[in-house]
């Protein structure tokens, strides 16, 4: 389908699915394997000039939006889901800085990370605070011109590997959600470290660790916004960062009906190509069907947030939970059309059902998602 | 100082076939591409330029104005500059008018200091335009470079890669260096370098452009005359001699008179 992409989106698409054939796909399997960081992969990102395509030019990036960062997400993760989840990340980390940053943390972080030279992360998520934001316990307390955070995030993708953390913390307890802060850590900070490397599985050439404050001493100008903004920036964040999610979930199950049309012309049954028989053909269409509306539906999402529309929620949540449904639905096709060498991992195909299972789960559960979109329709229900 | 790299862009694939009538390889249909060994000396110009300070990769092409795309690609990785040698009298040059007509083009470009080419295109395979260039610009040439060990703008110590092993050559520059694959792994375009490359201009220059001597360029500066083009047959399969050892090597010795004399 044409999706009128300019020359400039167009040449994004190009040159990242070039990097997903040429460099990531090759290596996926080793780093789903080994699970280890792909920093080589990183290099190749932050040389392609990739790494900006969201930020301003005022901030050595490109001027794109989401639609660009969709695009280039959808083609990477084409190559592997779990390798270039790092890159994704790195957009939800920078994002508050983006939205809430000032001048001096704008000048100071973006191109940083606009170069590839450093990577981001977003910390909210914690032990008992995963889809109830509102109760996490991280604190920052205010001392002089600092604040000083204690507490563990938990499941941080980037943690360890990345520079530059934005972090959400209660600076008032008693206010509940409206006591909580974003903060800006720089990856040196005394007190900041690492615990257990998760085990996980699938997007498992990405890193997701614990992130641990103690008695970590951050400057007040690494304050985002102001103090009680803490949830507002993580919730437009999440707006503007669920069509990327939605679109690593796309590029995963775009894989799927490729890999899946080429082995069902391969294989023969019955002294016939399995292609030829109606039962693989429909589920073929099927296939399709659900990753060209997903795509629509993404880009359509993108556009209008980057139209600078004010309620994106909806939209936003709507993609993630399209793409996301798909993408599980898709990949577990794929690995039936395969049959029983679908389940091996000599094939392609099983590593992407793993693959796509956390697009559902993570930036908000499609349950939770389900709850944006629901309290929206209703909202503009009575606002009529 | 400037770093040239000569590049030409050939069809997509290794299956290319002859047009009986002419003699030449027919075009249509079949995507272009840089010739995948011009891939490496390209990204061996850019990594030279990042070890000596000031340099500039200049690209040049010989071929049909499309050949342009070739140009932009490799502007796309990084080069500085290219130029885009096309003209119809340039038409039917063998390696020998092709080596004249770049070598008159690097020298008008001037300040040259290396001159990289793949070690031969996937489309000839004659491996002679590079050596025919140095020849041309009467400085040295070192072929088959595996391995740049040292470099700075008046001398350079390479590897050249032989069937038994390499050999270290010093050479004083300016000089030809052709590279192997083994040399390094390309680099992919950036996303700025696309977009610098696609607002690029890219000078196209004539003959009338790089004083040339009419008589050497083209069809009629060319030695060369195809007479016939052919794919070999593919070879048979051998015949394993089994039995005696001493029985099998009075068969072989048998078989070997036979061919000999036929």
């Amino acid at each position: 389908m044409d999706y009128l992409l300019t020359e400039e989106q167009q040449m994004i698409k190009d040159l990242c699915h070039r990097i997903a054939e040429e460099k990531i796909k090759p290596v996926a399997a080793e780093y789903d394997e080994s699970g280890e960081f792909p920093w080589p992969i990183m290099k190749i990102f932050a040389e392609s000039d990739i790494c900006g395509i969201y930020i301003p030019e005022k901030y050595g990036g490109m001027g794109g939006g989401i639609l660009e960062l969709a695009i280039a997400t959808e083609e990477l993760c084409w190559g592997c889901g779990g390798i270039s989840l790092a890159f994704a990340a790195t957009g939800l980390g920078t994002f508050p800085i983006l939205l809430y940053g000032n001048e001096e943390q704008k000048a100071k972080y973006l191109p940083e990370v606009a170069s590839g030279r450093k990577l981001a992360a977003f910390a909210l998520t914690e032990a008992e605070a995963g889809s109830d934001a509102g109760s996490i316990k991280t604190t920052a307390k205010k001392d002089g011109d600092s604040y000083i955070l204690n507490g563990t995030k938990q499941w941080i993708t980037n943690g360890g590997e990345a520079e530059i953390y934005t972090v959400v913390a209660m600076t008032n307890k008693a206010k509940g959600a409206r006591g909580a802060s974003a903060f800006i850590v720089d990856k040196d900070t005394p007190g900041l470290s690492f615990g257990k490397k998760e085990n996980k599985m699938g997007i498992r050439g990405s890193a997701t660790r614990e992130v641990i404050f103690t008695d970590c001493r951050v400057p007040k100008e690494n304050l985002l916004g102001k103090e009680g903004l803490g949830f507002i920036v993580a919730m437009k964040t999440f707006d503007s960062s669920r069509p990327g999610v939605a679109a690593q979930a796309l590029g995963i199950a775009q894989r799927a009906l490729d890999e899946s049309v080429k082995y069902a012309h391969e294989r023969r049954q019955f002294g016939t190509s399995i292609s030829s028989f109606q039962a693989i053909q429909f589920m073929l269409a099927d296939m399709a069907i659900q990753v060209e509306a997903s795509r629509a539906l993404i880009y359509s999402a993108a556009r209008m947030i980057d139209s600078g529309a004010k309620n994106i929620a909806k939209v936003s949540a709507m993609s993630k939970t399209f793409a996301s449904d798909t993408a599980m639905k898709v990949t577990t096709d794929a690995v039936q059309i395969f049959g029983g060498y679908g389940y091996m991992k000599e094939y392609p195909v099983e590593k992407l059902m793993r693959d796509a299972k956390i697009t559902q789960i993570y930036e908000g559960t499609n349950q939770i998602q389900r709850g944006v979109i629901a309290s929206a329709l209703i909202k503009e229900a009575l606002a009529k | 100082m400037k770093i040239i790299v000569l590049i030409k862009q050939v069809p997509e694939t290794t299956d290319v076939r002859i047009d009986p009538e002419t003699n030449t390889l027919i075009r249509e249909g079949v995507d272009s591409i840089i010739n995948p060994f011009d891939m490496y000396a390209i990204e061996e110009a850019l990594r030279v330029k990042e070890r000596l300070e000031g340099a500039k990769v200049v690209v040049i092409s010989m071929g049909p104005p499309q050949a342009v795309d070739a140009l932009k690609e490799a502007l796309s990785m990084g080069c500085d500059e290219a130029v885009l040698l096309s003209d119809r009298k340039f038409a039917g040059s063998d390696t020998w008018a092709t080596s004249y007509t770049l070598a008159q083009a690097i020298k008008k470009i001037g300040d040259y200091r290396l001159i990289f080419c793949g070690k031969q295109a996937s489309d000839g395979d004659t491996a002679q335009v590079g050596p025919g260039v140095s020849t041309h610009l009467d400085i040295p040439q070192v072929t088959y470079v595996k391995h740049i060990e040292q470099i700075d703008t008046h001398a350079a110590k390479v590897e050249r890669m032989t069937e038994e092993g390499y050999d270290i050559i010093e050479t004083p520059l300016p000089a030809v260096l052709t590279v192997v694959k083994e040399i390094n792994e390309p680099r992919l375009p950036s996303l700025k370098g696309k977009m610098r490359a696609k607002k690029a201009e890219i000078p196209v220059w004539g003959a009338g452009d790089i004083s040339c001597d009419e008589d050497k360029i083209g069809l009629d500066g060319s030695p060369t005359r195809v007479v016939k083009i052919f794919t070999p047959p593919p070879r048979e399969g051998g015949r394993i001699l089994t039995g005696e050892p001493d029985e099998v090597a009075k068969e072989l010795a048998g078989l070997i008179k036979d061919i000999v004399t036929g």
